[in-house]
């Protein structure tokens, strides 16, 4: 047994730190690495700049311009890229939609997305869960009639991530009534822009808009943005869930967010001590950084068993790694105490330099930490990834 | 023993629970935060007109001289309706005067509604320890000059008068050397930058330039001010403690309600054994910290210093722990919903995770409660 990377991956390595050291945007590095929130603008600009070399779509086969890389080069990839502090390649294009175009598309379709996806023309958002279906997705209710050559959608999405920066959304829409409630749904792709379509804002805890609800009020969708066959698409949903598998733990952001939490707590004082050398709070972080630890090796462990098909232990990743960035940034908050009371939105969106108090790293953390309360409900709650593991895994 | 509240705390419970749904609701209350001003002035005249801001005030102020657990009963219908009034910081405030037995004047203005308080403790270095304290109060004349700053003072820009610990002699961390003073929020020399905080309340970074005070402002013997200084602090917390037993009721009782009212794979989420647990130990927790939250009330009034330093933190390490493991679960089980700022459950979320970073958090509570005396050698 060797736990430690060949000279290729060491290599590959080395040749990814220089390309990002190179060309990773400072002002971006300075938001991510700082906590603060990123605009349209980041996300698109970042997403460019990888695609110019060949390495937004590192899951892609290299036929439709992914990079074909190893599980263990993209996981690589993920780590570099999140201890240097770029912005997220936003998955709802490259890692969601693509990979049931991909599978299940036709090659018109195939043809004119894929590249859009990869050039960042189109920004994609998720219509899955609507209201009264969440965990229950199979319920879902917004329906598409068809007429002629097109769908007539009517209904609401809600959660949309970002939907209002989005130029196309992926739906699932109820296409028969009369059959077993997995049997009637579609996978539609719609046009933002189309007449009918209305975007609302939910503002988070966070006071950030990040999700929003979607309104479908007889919105005309082309036949041929129906991807597969009619009455198919929850096998094609089932296909996309989990897909992206590697890097669900997130262990590369959470190794930078350690080190992040370290510094906060020997900057901040407990009476009269630098915080980490107190004992109580260097177990909490010990603690968490063993788990972590634990973690990183269960990815490596799940990685070098792909056999490229995504399975049950994904839940496992899913639940460990939210657990810990749910842990860290509760340590954060607690690191700088009263300072995590002042809440500054000019400068959690960079309108100003320093934030009220004059604290730049504390002001951020309870915004961030109120925030990562949805990493363990989206995506499958976290209960639901249990169930998973207990009937897929386990067998109960 | 007993456990029961008399008949004219329930009266005052009721009312005032009366008042938070009908003139205290979750749209009058965004509209609040949404403020230049981030506090109701009709709000206030209702806490005045209430008997709550007369009720800690002695009689002879034209009070009602009530106990701790008078105010345990009002904070926590403050608590349970997510009030963002500068109440806790005016009614801790005056626990100093009523302790210092000075400026009677300003605790009957409290108590007709007219005069809010701040307490302009906490400075940046001190975290949760409130001896660190390097503003200074040099003496002049018959008065003093103080210059310093503090931050993240509750309400400390809405308020009329600060009370203001400052170090009249001793080194930055000594617990002799500190003095406590009224100071006029207006005085020359005293400026406050205000803002929001997570939670919807404001508070205030202070700071003193050469600020002349008399001697009538001095609250404490000169360099003797920590003992009363701790006293206050613990009542304070006790206050929190209450607060957040309100709160941890309505979150609670909300989230059970969701649990029987959404519906997921047919059936209301709360048939699902898994969560039928979770809401149990939520359910716990709450009952431990209640008890706590009473324990400290009943001995905030305790001559015995050590066993309420030891009670009150006991109880701020219980309602902490509480208060993190329900409202993190009551997130969780709201699923989407849960987290989003449209819920007074959000809401409540976000001041429980402000009172575990005011007056001290669990574990600065935890070394305290070891600290006591009687820790190592209770039986
Ligand atoms: C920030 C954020 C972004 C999102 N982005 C998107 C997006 O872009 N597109 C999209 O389509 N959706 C998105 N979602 C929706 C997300 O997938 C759902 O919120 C999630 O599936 C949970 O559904 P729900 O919110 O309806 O909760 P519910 O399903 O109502 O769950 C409520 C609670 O019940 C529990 N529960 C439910 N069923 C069971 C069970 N069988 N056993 C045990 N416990 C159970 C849950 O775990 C949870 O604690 C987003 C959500 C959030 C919070």
């Amino acid at each position: 047994m060797d736990l430690n990377y060949t000279a290729e991956d060491l290599a590959f390595r080395d040749q990814v730190r220089t390309y990002l050291e190179a060309n990773l945007p400072q002002d971006l590095q300075q938001k991510v690495l700082n906590h603060k929130r990123l605009s349209r603008e980041d996300f698109v600009r970042w997403h460019k700049i990888l695609a110019k070399q060949g390495w937004v779509a590192t899951g892609w086969p290299a036929e439709y311009g992914g990079t074909g890389w190893t599980a263990t080069q993209r996981h690589i990839f993920e780590e570099e890229c999140a201890r240097a502090g770029t912005p997220a390649i936003l998955p709802f294009g490259v890692n969601m939609v693509a990979p049931v175009i991909m599978a299940f598309g036709n090659q018109a379709q195939k043809d004119y997305y894929l590249p859009r996806i990869l050039s960042c023309e189109d920004w994609w958002c998720q219509g899955y869960s609507e209201p009264g279906s969440g965990s229950d997705l199979a319920s879902l209710k917004t329906r598409a009639e068809r007429d002629g050559d097109h769908y007539i959608v009517n209904g609401q999405k809600t959660w949309t991530t970002l939907a209002q920066h989005a130029d196309m959304i992926f739906c699932l829409v109820r296409t028969d009534t009369g059959v077993r409630k997995q049997e009637g749904i579609s996978f539609l792709l719609i046009d933002m822009k189309t007449p009918g379509i209305t975007v609302r804002p939910i503002i988070m805890l966070d006071e950030e808009h990040e999700v929003n609800e979607v309104f479908f009020d007889n919105v005309k969708v082309p036949v041929e943005n129906l991807i597969g066959e009619e009455n198919k698409g929850w096998t094609y949903a089932k296909y996309l869930l989990g897909h992206e598998r590697t890097n669900i733990a997130a262990v590369g952001r959470a190794k930078r967010e350690l080190q992040f939490l370290k510094r906060i707590a020997a900057k901040h004082q407990k009476n009269g001590l630098p915080l980490i050398d107190d004992a109580v709070y260097a177990s909490k972080v010990a603690s968490l950084e063993v788990e972590l630890m634990a973690l990183e090796i269960t990815v490596l462990r799940v990685i070098s068993q792909d056999s490229g098909r995504p399975g049950p232990e994904a839940s496992l990743l899913k639940i460990k790694g939210t657990e810990i960035q749910q842990r860290l940034t509760e340590l954060m908050v607690e690191a700088v105490g009263p300072y995590g009371l002042p809440f500054d939105p000019a400068f959690l969106e960079g309108a100003t330099e320093h934030s009220i108090v004059g604290d730049d790293d504390a002001a951020p953390l309870a915004p961030y930490y109120f925030n990562f309360r949805k990493t363990s409900i989206y995506g499958g709650s976290n209960e639901i990834q249990k169930n998973i593991i207990t009937q897929m895994i386990l067998g109960l | 023993m007993d456990f029961n509240l008399t008949q004219e705390q329930t009266q005052f419970a009721d009312a005032l629970r009366r008042w938070v749904e009908k003139d205290y609701g979750f749209e009058q209350r965004k509209q609040i935060i949404e403020s230049a001003e981030g506090i109701s002035d009709k709000a206030w005249g209702g806490l005045a007109e209430l008997g709550a801001l007369a009720l800690p005030v002695p009689e002879e102020q034209g009070g009602f001289n009530g106990s701790a657990i008078d105010m345990l009963v009002i904070m926590q219908e403050l608590g349970r309706g997510i009030v963002i009034e500068p109440y806790f910081a005016t009614v801790m405030g005056a626990e100093f005067l009523k302790k210092s037995g000075k400026h009677a004047d300003v605790l009957e203005q409290i108590a007709g509604g007219e005069v809010k308080l701040a307490n302009a403790l906490g400075e940046r270095q001190s975290r949760h320890e409130l001896f660190d304290i390097a503003t200074t109060a040099s003496k002049n004349g018959d008065g003093f000059v103080l210059n310093g700053s503090k931050t993240v003072v509750l309400h400390g820009a809405q308020a009329d008068k600060l009370i203001v610990s400052a170090r009249s002699s001793g080194a930055q961390r000594d617990t002799n050397g500190i003095s406590l003073f009224i100071v006029d929020a207006n005085a020359v020399g005293v400026s406050r930058r205000d803002y929001r905080t997570i939670d919807g309340y404001r508070a205030a970074d202070i700071s003193f330039s050469n600020v002349q005070v008399g001697a009538d402002a001095l609250l404490s013997a000169v360099d003797g001010g920590w003992e009363l200084l701790d006293a206050v602090a613990d009542y304070g917390v006790t206050l929190l403690c209450a607060e957040s037993i309100g709160i941890m009721e309505a979150i609670t009782a909300a989230t059970l309600d969701y649990l029987k009212t959404r519906q997921q794979f047919g059936v209301p989420i709360g048939k699902f054994q898994v969560l039928q647990h979770r809401m149990a130990e939520m359910f716990m927790e709450m009952e431990q910290a209640r008890s706590m939250a009473t324990l400290a009330a009943v001995k905030i009034a305790s001559d015995d210093v050590e066993e309420r330093r030891r009670t009150v933190s006991a109880a701020k390490v219980r309602i902490g722990q509480a208060a993190k493991y329900i409202g993190q679960q009551a997130v969780q089980l709201h699923g989407g919903m849960g987290v989003t700022n449209e819920l007074p459950v959000a809401h409540m979320f976000k001041r429980l995770t402000t009172i575990e970073l005011t007056l001290g958090d669990t574990d600065h509570h935890l070394a305290r409660f070891v600290a006591q005396p009687g820790f190592k050698s209770a039986a």
